[in-house]
């Protein structure tokens, strides 16, 4: 143990006046400690001058005491503010250090993607349940009066022959792989309650070899509305409303004649499409019209009471002109780039 | 169809300045798509020009020209250059002079050549675009044309005039005819229009045995009805066809065959009646219309013998079958260029006999496309009394009496129509005027029962050449679309409430989207499987067989997803792109072994069957249902800076049933496997509430080996429609405690062959309700562990509901799950 110091103005001043120095010259935190274990700690000048106060005579202890604190408060003061800018600093460094290029940084997770075919399919069902119409569904292989003589197909019509159709073995066991999703009107009337407003989109099939417009197998969404007093007025307000949720508000319907078995009056649909890449235009999408009076006597519904339309269309024609594709043999070979270029969203 | 402007022109009252895109858009408007439009391409200066003078002049080539000075009406002849040599001095031919543009596009210009300037071309037939048939030059003595020199070559050979192409629906055979469309067009327009059939001048004829025996009519249909006959005797087989009628046929897509040939085709086009014309000269004896007889053959026109089937009508005289009936005629009665006596036959055919026959022969022909439509049974001896008078007119033939008329014309049965049908089903109000005015005008005689008010009903009936017009909603689209299609109105219909989508619907939905948000790609397979292929994951499974497979080695359906699979991901490598995760959701066709699906017969149309009936329809469709495969390969993550790439195995598999299971809202539960396509020792059993639901694992790598693919295929295959069928409908929730939890780790030894499931199983149910999760954290194998065991190490979190957990209860509670693993699995805890 050294001597008692001397508490006087100068002692202290010079005690504060050395911590100062050093904790102002503490770049680090390492160079921080040591200047607060210096200056500070037990032993140090101010420690002991403070140390000293206990060995005064009593009416020295006050001002000493107050001498001391404050040089004491000084310096700690200074140090809590040193501390502040050197752990900023460092922090600093550390997050400049930590830095990484973010282009660079690894993926966990492979990105998945769903199929714009499935994607489309549910957003036009979305459009329709949003309208309180239901999705129905069918078998895919089917018996030939669901696919065809319940929709006023006749035995002869040419759609049965078998350029078209797909025939399961043996033939005369009357099954087919279905070649439209209308089968599922027939069986929507059969099944639920009237009125009936019914989607339903699925796998349909036809004897096409796969080249940049057919495919043997495709997508079709089939709508069928039966109610009291629908006209083709009805017909066309869906079909425009579909329209505005798949091309935009400026969309528009327009009806030509045409024959379809299960219709009657009928019509082809044409979509202008505003939005088309190339400018807008009028495109082929689908057929409709009003339920032939069969197809209702098919299902045993009077065709006096109700009347309703139908209509139908190609979801991969959908997609080939709603988004720009050209080759129909992206969509079904299964090469995972056609589907990742949409990723979740068609 | 294809339809020249010009015949056209000759029955409605066509606008000067018609073009073609104002004829389709008039057409189009009553319901005729436009398919085409046919021009010739020639253009400019096109004349017709006499050879004067004409030069052979050999050259160095070995080729020998002909230095030409043509007449062209100009004051100086033209010197032409020629390379061909089937013409001569005094002919007429076609001169196209520079200016001119010839198909292809060919432009003539004046050009120096063999040491000549010529000036002009004389053009082949071939370079004018009127046929294929021969390279030679077009010599006009050749179409029977003698024009002055300097004429208009352009307008003589029909080379001004054009045709549009329409497509012609199923229901509207009359529109195969140019009297139909122009009717249509006058429709459209309100332009005037002439019937041809009510120019033609009808030809009576008779005595001409024909006898019409079907002994096996087609759904109770006679094989004919109406039916004609007409002789034209002393035809003149050397004359041309004038080419007006070899330049609308060309039009229309006819070849020009003969003159007597040419007219009989002429005048289908025109009045929509397929005619066939024999050679009078080899028929022996009378005319039968029959059936074809068991084993009869038939050689056609096309030169190919036929076997006839005993549903095809038949055109026969007493050597046999000479015509197949509608479809096409025979080779041996074909009139020739010796041929001076015709005998002409037009018939009104049963369509339905038509139809099958030419579908059986593949023999789409001109006369069946018209007749298995339906032609205008009016039209039919006019048809035939036409032909008569053109042979007269262009043939120098004369006309004989001998002939038949026969038969009874089907004609569309009245309709009683409620006038007011047509607003209630098309949504616009029309007036009663509007609707009784339309029936008209379509060719309909329309008798309004009582005041003529939209109340009223009317006896309709529809005109001859109109079969499909068979009710009122037939009659409805007649209103709709000559007002116009464009005049409905749009009004959305308001649909009573609906549910959404069924909760299958919903979840098969969120298992797809799922497996995507988890990072797979969703594709599409077509689902037509080899043998190979479905014995490779169903060994010996029975399969649905197509009749008519494009590919014959795919013609099973598939009963599983994977195969699919395989081959999108073989098409993926064979790409390049060799780290896959790729998944579908399908559904899959799994008939039953032995048993026969179908039915004999099939009930009629029309008419609801009774419940019993439809429920054995049903039960005759083999059942079907939704499944989910997924497929990995290569790297699942990638080498990227600072990441070694991690490759894809049995994880990834199981990592999608996880999803899917999770998707499904169903608890999964894996259990070791087999399955005939996988490693067995790396196959998972998948089930939910006991139930085997599907299965992942890895390929068998022999199995990888033969379809070239990467020995670790990592692949999952689930049963949708069990899935959600199993999974919980209700979910109920379980309280989240609040209080600290305390963790633990716990090691395990226990014999390798033991499965780690079951020691968590053991522990969770050994240490009862304050153990809250249970994660296994390794599976050590090697020093420290007794050869044939192995240690597993689980990490433990326990936490009271009512209170802070001590150290020593947690404790407890894991001595207790590690007492039931012991006694279950003879587990010992691992220093």
């Amino acid at each position: 143990m050294s001597d008692t110091p001397q508490i006087t103005e100068q002692a202290v001043a010079e005690a504060v006046d050395a911590a100062l120095a050093a904790i102002s010259a503490a770049g680090d935190s390492t160079a921080l400690r040591s200047a607060r274990t210096e200056h500070t700690a037990e032993h140090s000048p101010l420690a002991r001058l403070n140390g000293a106060i206990r060995d005064l005579p009593g009416s020295e202890k006050a001002a000493a005491g107050k001498l001391v604190g404050q040089a004491r408060a000084r310096v700690n003061q200074a140090l809590a503010a040193q501390e502040s800018v050197v752990l900023a600093a460092e922090e600093q460094q550390r997050l400049a250090a930590e830095a990484v290029d973010v282009t660079a940084v690894p993926s966990r997770r492979r990105t998945g993607a769903r199929h714009p075919l499935s994607l489309l399919q549910e957003d036009i069902a979305d459009v329709f349940t949003g309208m309180g119409w239901e999705i129905g569904e069918g078998p895919e292989l089917e018996h030939e009066w669901f696919n065809f003589d319940s929709l006023n197909f006749d035995e002869d019509h040419p759609a049965r022959a078998m350029q078209d159709t797909f025939f399961v073995e043996p033939v005369e066991r009357h099954l087919v792989l279905r070649t439209h999703t209308s089968p599922v009107q027939i069986r929507s009337l059969l099944s639920r309650p009237l009125p009936l407003y019914v989607v339903a989109p699925g796998r349909v099939y036809r004897t096409d070899e796969l080249d940049a417009t057919h495919t043997p197998v495709f997508q079709q969404v089939e709508g069928i509305a039966i109610d009291k007093g629908l006209t083709m007025a009805h017909l066309r307000g869906t079909l425009e409303h579909l329209a505005h949720a798949m091309f935009g508000e400026g969309a528009q319907i327009r009806l030509r004649p045409n024959f379809f078995p299960f219709t009657e009056p009928s019509a082809e649909m044409d979509v202008w499409q505003p939005n088309a890449k190339g400018g807008a235009r009028w495109v082929e999408w689908g057929g409709c019209g009003m339920v032939n009076r069969n197809v209702l006597r098919a299902a045993g519904i009077d065709p006096e009471e109700y009347q309703g339309f139908a209509f139908g269309m190609g979801i991969e024609r959908t997609l080939q002109f709603r988004n720009d594709m050209n080759d129909m043999r992206d969509m079904v070979e299964g090469d995972v780039r056609f589907s990742q270029q949409f990723g979740m969203v068609v | 169809m294809r339809i020249p402007l010009s015949w056209l022109r000759d029955w409605v009252a066509l606008p000067e300045d018609a073009t073609l895109e104002h004829v389709h858009a008039a057409l189009v408007s009553v319901g005729f798509e436009e398919e085409d439009v046919h021009a010739a391409e020639v253009t400019g200066p096109v004349v017709v020009g006499q050879v004067l003078s004409l030069e052979p002049e050999p050259q160095k080539n070995g080729k020998t020209i002909n230095w030409c000075q043509v007449d062209v009406g100009e004051a100086e002849p033209r010197g032409i250059v020629c390379g061909a040599h089937n013409f001569g001095v005094g002919d007429k031919v076609v001169v196209t002079l520079p200016g001119a543009v010839l198909p292809g596009p060919f432009p003539i210009a004046a050009r120096k050549t063999y040491g000549h300037v010529s000036d002009g071309m004389i053009a082949s037939t071939r370079e004018l675009g009127l046929g294929d048939e021969h390279d030679g030059i077009l010599r006009l003595v050749e179409l029977g044309l003698d024009p002055e020199p300097g004429t208009d070559a352009l307008a003589l050979l029909g080379l001004d005039d054009a045709a549009v192409e329409i497509n012609v629906t199923p229901d509207r055979g009359y529109a195969f005819s140019i009297r139909g469309v122009a009717r249509e067009y006058s429709h459209a327009t309100g332009a005037s229009f002439r019937d041809p059939a009510d120019a033609v001048e009808p030809v009576a004829a008779h005595g001409f045995p024909v006898t019409l025996d079907d002994s096996a009519p087609i759904r109770g249909r006679q094989g004919a009805s109406v039916i004609a006959f007409r002789v034209v005797r002393g035809i003149d087989p050397t004359r041309p066809t004038p080419s007006w009628m070899r330049s609308r046929l060309r039009l229309a897509g006819i070849r020009s065959i003969s003159l007597a040939v040419d007219v009989t085709n002429y005048v289908m086009l025109e009045l929509g009646q397929p005619i066939h014309g024999f050679d009078l000269a080899k028929i022996a004896g009378g005319i039968t219309l029959r059936r074809a007889q068991p084993g009869e053959a038939l050689e056609t026109l096309d030169a190919v013998t036929r076997k006839l089937d005993p549903q095809d009508l038949v055109v026969a005289d007493e050597s046999g079958a000479v015509a197949l009936a509608g479809v096409m005629g025979g080779a041996a009665t074909e009139i020739s260029d010796a041929t001076t006596d015709v005998l002409i036959e037009a018939i009104n055919w049963d369509p339905i006999s038509i139809a099958r026959t030419a579908r059986r022969h593949k023999l789409p022909s001109e006369a069946a496309k018209r007749l298995e439509r339906g032609v205008d049974p009016r039209v039919t001896p006019l048809a035939a009394a036409r032909v008569a008078q053109l042979l007269v007119e262009l043939a120098g033939g004369t006309i004989d009496e001998l002939g038949v008329d026969a038969g009874e014309a089907v004609v569309p049965a009245p309709i009683e129509f409620a006038l007011d049908l047509p607003s209630r089903i098309v949504g616009v109000d029309y007036t009663v005027e509007q609707v009784v005015a339309t029936l008209e005008l379509i060719g309909a005689a329309v008798e309004v029962q009582g005041e003529l008010a939209l109340t009223s009903t009317a006896t309709v009936t529809p005109p001859s050449w109109r079969p499909d017009l068979t009710d009122g909603p037939t009659l409805v689209e007649e209103v709709a679309r000559i007002v116009g299609y464009g005049e409905i109105p749009s009004v959305l219909p308001v649909a009573p409430p609906g549910r959404g989508l069924t909760r299958a619907q919903r979840l098969r939905r969120g298992i797809a989207q799922g497996l995507a948000d988890a990072g797979a790609t969703e594709v599409q397979a077509y689902p037509f499987h080899s043998r190979a292929q479905i014995d490779a994951f169903t060994p010996g499974a029975a399969a649905v067989k197509l009749a008519n497979a494009l590919d014959g080695e795919a013609a099973l359906l598939r009963r599983s997803l994977l195969p699919g699979l395989v081959d999108v991901a073989r098409r993926n490598l064979g790409r390049g792109l060799t780290d896959l995760a790729i998944y579908e959701v399908g559904t899959v066709f799994l008939p039953e072994s032995g048993r026969a699906y179908g039915t004999d017969g099939i009930p009629a149309g029309a008419a609801r069957p009774s419940d019993e009936v439809l429920a054995e329809l049903n039960d005759a469709i083999p059942p079907q249902g939704w499944r989910v495969g997924f497929l990995a390969l290569g790297d699942t993550v990638d080498k990227q800076p600072g990441q070694a790439s991690v490759a894809a195995g049995l994880g990834d598999a199981l990592d999608a049933a996880r999803q899917i299971a999770l998707s499904a809202g169903a608890a999964l539960e894996v259990v070791q496997g087999s399955h005939p396509a996988l490693h067995p020792g790396r196959t998972a059993e998948l089930r939910v509430a006991g139930a085997v639901v599907g299965h992942a694992g890895e390929l068998l790598p022999a199995l990888a080996a033969v379809l070239d693919l990467p020995r670790v295929v990592a692949v999952a295959e689930i049963d949708v429609d069990a899935l959600i069928e199993l999974s919980d409908v209700h979910r109920s929730a379980t309280p989240i405690r609040t209080q600290p939890a305390a963790t633990q780790d716990l090691s395990l030894v226990v014999d390798a062959g033991v499965p780690a499931a079951d020691v968590v199983a053991a522990v969770t149910e050994g240490a009862g309700e304050l153990l809250e999760h249970v994660r296994l954290v390794d599976d050590y194998r090697g020093q420290g562990v007794p050869e044939g065991s192995k240690s597993i190490t689980l990490a433990l979190r326990f936490r009271a509901a009512d209170r802070t957990l001590t150290a020593a209860e947690a404790t407890e509670a894991k001595l207790a799950g590690v007492a039931l693993a012991t006694e279950r699995l003879g587990a010992t805890l691992r220093d």
